[in-house]
């Protein structure tokens, strides 16, 4: 599985709160968080996002509270990818539950601006910065959380089990 | 080597002898929680699971204190899909507004967390209630239905931070409030990020019960897995009078492994504030400047317990709140309103020119209950202040302990409550 898109570049401690806004929490539909994805930090980022787009961000990304809606809403506007140098743990853990691919790497941060293009290879875990030419490498998935996005996702496994007993 | 106790408690609950910081383990579960914003994406992903029922009816605590009593329309039906479910499965801890009080207050309040539990909630602040000896952590809506389904879930066994607190206060309107903050302050936002945080030494037993739920709420502001307390005879006498009577007390190991120690002093803290718009943005509320605020909130699950609500009350008795400020007291629970009342809390607050509202979350996530207005700022007993938090992307919040809070109230800009 691979990725190729432009960059939205952001900072440190990202929170949940303006990934996607508490206000619109009312609903849990996908589609309709992601007309509100970034809006209090990126009034712009609905209007520009394409899918296969990137998000790439500094320590701390999706810190704050353990709403799904902000990966939900993040995978729902297009975005194929997020990299960043560190991840709050819940966003991490909801985020492969839900199937959306994050990647970590410090270096990686450090070295993509806004506008680059990226491409990514989830399997290796490379990163490549067309823009500059730049390549990294992200910290690989434990065996664990390769098999459970190989299944497709928490809600599968457990059906898998379920299925089993 | 040693166990933390947070490794002490998921090496019992995957049925293992012990376990080491990195390893992955599937714990069995004592408690799952969700609430009106989380719970009602965990009942579409459980009816995907093909599970029949629920692990266990008992389980399962489903708490609507976001938007409750239903703001709107879409608010309603969030709750109705919550009682539905709890309806449908028979799940005993469904608290229905008239009975719902924040999760984080009303759980430990209902006997419904005790020591040694494993606990997952679909909400961050679910480390609450490793104060009473706990494991208990956020997590998000799927892991909730997979709880839900299996009454298990997958952990990263975490490596831990040593809180060393010694002493005890010297300042009588400083609280757990101001530990956690100054906590924070100091390690920043993702200063334990992956980690647990461990609270021991001498000064623990100079914590109330509602100072150490006050400091381990806030575990996840330090990007913190969890935070826990030994228990001790004020969390049994907690435990006596909630009414729960079988739990499992742990101890660290002497050899445990801590990754470094964090001391503080309690006798050095001075009441504290988080400035915009990072909890670790702190600095001593009387070192604060002329900040002239619009708005004060006392509560949430926090500090919105009885003791806050006395503290607060303290202040504000026979006083009034400033011309052109708004104070918003909110009792987390119903227990905790009713025991106001009968104290004369409320008429105080009331006297004071206060609004005091039913238990909910309102305002604390900018839900409803007191938003700001652009440009506005609210000095608030609530554990965040990212941009937005409490309303327009442009307004301000400040955290602080009540007695600042009700101190500030009253003069109309942030102040120490030894000013008043
Ligand atoms: S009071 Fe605030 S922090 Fe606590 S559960 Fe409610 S919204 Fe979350």
């Amino acid at each position: 599985m691979n990725a190729k898109g432009r960059v939205f570049r952001y900072g440190d401690n990202v929170d949940t709160d303006v990934i996607i806004p508490a206000r619109y929490l009312t609903t849990s539909d996908a589609a309709e968080l992601a007309l509100h994805c970034m809006e209090d930090i990126d009034k712009d980022f609905v209007k520009e996002v394409r899918a296969g787009d990137i998000i790439v961000a500094d320590a701390n990304f999706g810190c704050g509270s353990s709403r799904e809606h902000a990966p939900i809403a993040i995978r729902a506007s297009g975005i194929a990818c997020v990299i960043a140098a560190s991840f709050a743990r819940i966003f991490y853990r909801n985020a492969i539950n839900i199937g959306l691919p994050i990647l970590e790497s410090p270096e990686a941060a450090a070295g993509i601006k806004a506008g680059d293009t990226v491409a990514v290879d989830f399997d290796s875990g490379v990163i490549v910065n067309e823009t500059s030419g730049a390549s990294f490498k992200a910290v690989p998935f434990p065996v664990f959380m390769k098999n459970l996005i190989a299944q497709g996702g928490l809600v599968n496994y457990v059906k898998t089990k379920q299925a089993g007993v | 080597m040693g166990m933390t106790m947070t490794q002490k408690i998921l090496a019992r609950a995957a049925g293992l002898e012990s376990v080491a910081a990195g390893e992955l383990v599937e714990a069995k579960l004592d408690l799952v929680l969700g609430n009106d914003i989380t719970a009602p994406v965990a009942i579409n992903e459980f009816a995907k699971t093909g599970a029949a029922e629920v692990y266990d009816r008992e389980k399962v605590a489903l708490v609507p204190d976001h938007f409750t009593p239903n703001k709107d329309i879409k608010a309603a039906e969030q709750s109705k899909k919550m009682r539905d479910f709890a309806g449908k499965y028979g799940i005993t801890n469904f608290f229905d507004t008239g009975e719902v009080g924040i999760e984080h207050v009303l759980l430990p309040e209902r006997g419904l967390v005790g020591p040694g539990d494993v606990i997952i909630g679909a909400d961050s602040h679910t480390c609450t209630y490793g104060a009473l000896g706990a494991f208990s952590t956020g997590v998000g809506s799927t892991d909730m239905a997979a709880g839900m389904a299996l009454g298990t879930a997958w952990f990263k066994v975490p490596a831990a931070i040593r809180v060393e607190l010694v002493n005890h206060f010297s300042d009588k309107w400083v609280s757990g409030k101001d530990v956690v903050l100054h906590l924070i302050g100091l390690i920043g936002v993702d200063g334990a990020l992956y980690q647990s945080l461990e609270y021991r030494g001498d000064g623990v037993a100079a914590l109330t019960v509602d100072d150490r739920l006050c400091i381990a709420n806030m575990a996840i502001e330090a990007g913190a897995k969890n935070g826990i307390f030994e228990v001790d005879e004020a969390t049994r006498a907690f435990l006596r009078e909630v009414g729960r009577d079988q739990y499992r007390e742990v101890t660290a190991d002497s050899d445990a492994v801590y990754e470094r120690t964090v001391r503080i002093d309690l006798a050095e803290l001075s009441s504290t504030v988080a400035f915009p718009h990072l909890p670790s943005n702190t600095r001593l509320a009387r070192e604060s400047g002329e900040i002239k605020i619009d708005q004060v909130v006392i509560g949430s699950c926090t500090n919105g317990r009885l003791s806050d609500l006395r503290v607060a009350a303290q202040l504000l008795k026979g006083r009034r709140v400033a011309k052109g400020v708004r104070c918003i007291v909110i009792p987390a629970t119903q227990k905790i309103y009713l025991e106001a009342m009968r104290e004369g809390l409320l008429e105080i607050f009331i006297n004071a020119g206060a609004a005091v509202s039913t238990p909910t979350c309102g305002p604390c996530l900018g839900g409803h209950m007191g938003i700001l207005a652009k440009g506005e700022r609210a000095v608030s007993t609530t554990n965040r202040n990212f941009v937005g938090r409490m309303g327009h992307p442009e307004s301000e919040v400040y955290l602080t302990n009540p007695a600042v809070a009700a101190a500030s109230a009253i003069t109309g800009r942030i102040t120490d409550a030894n000013e008043i």
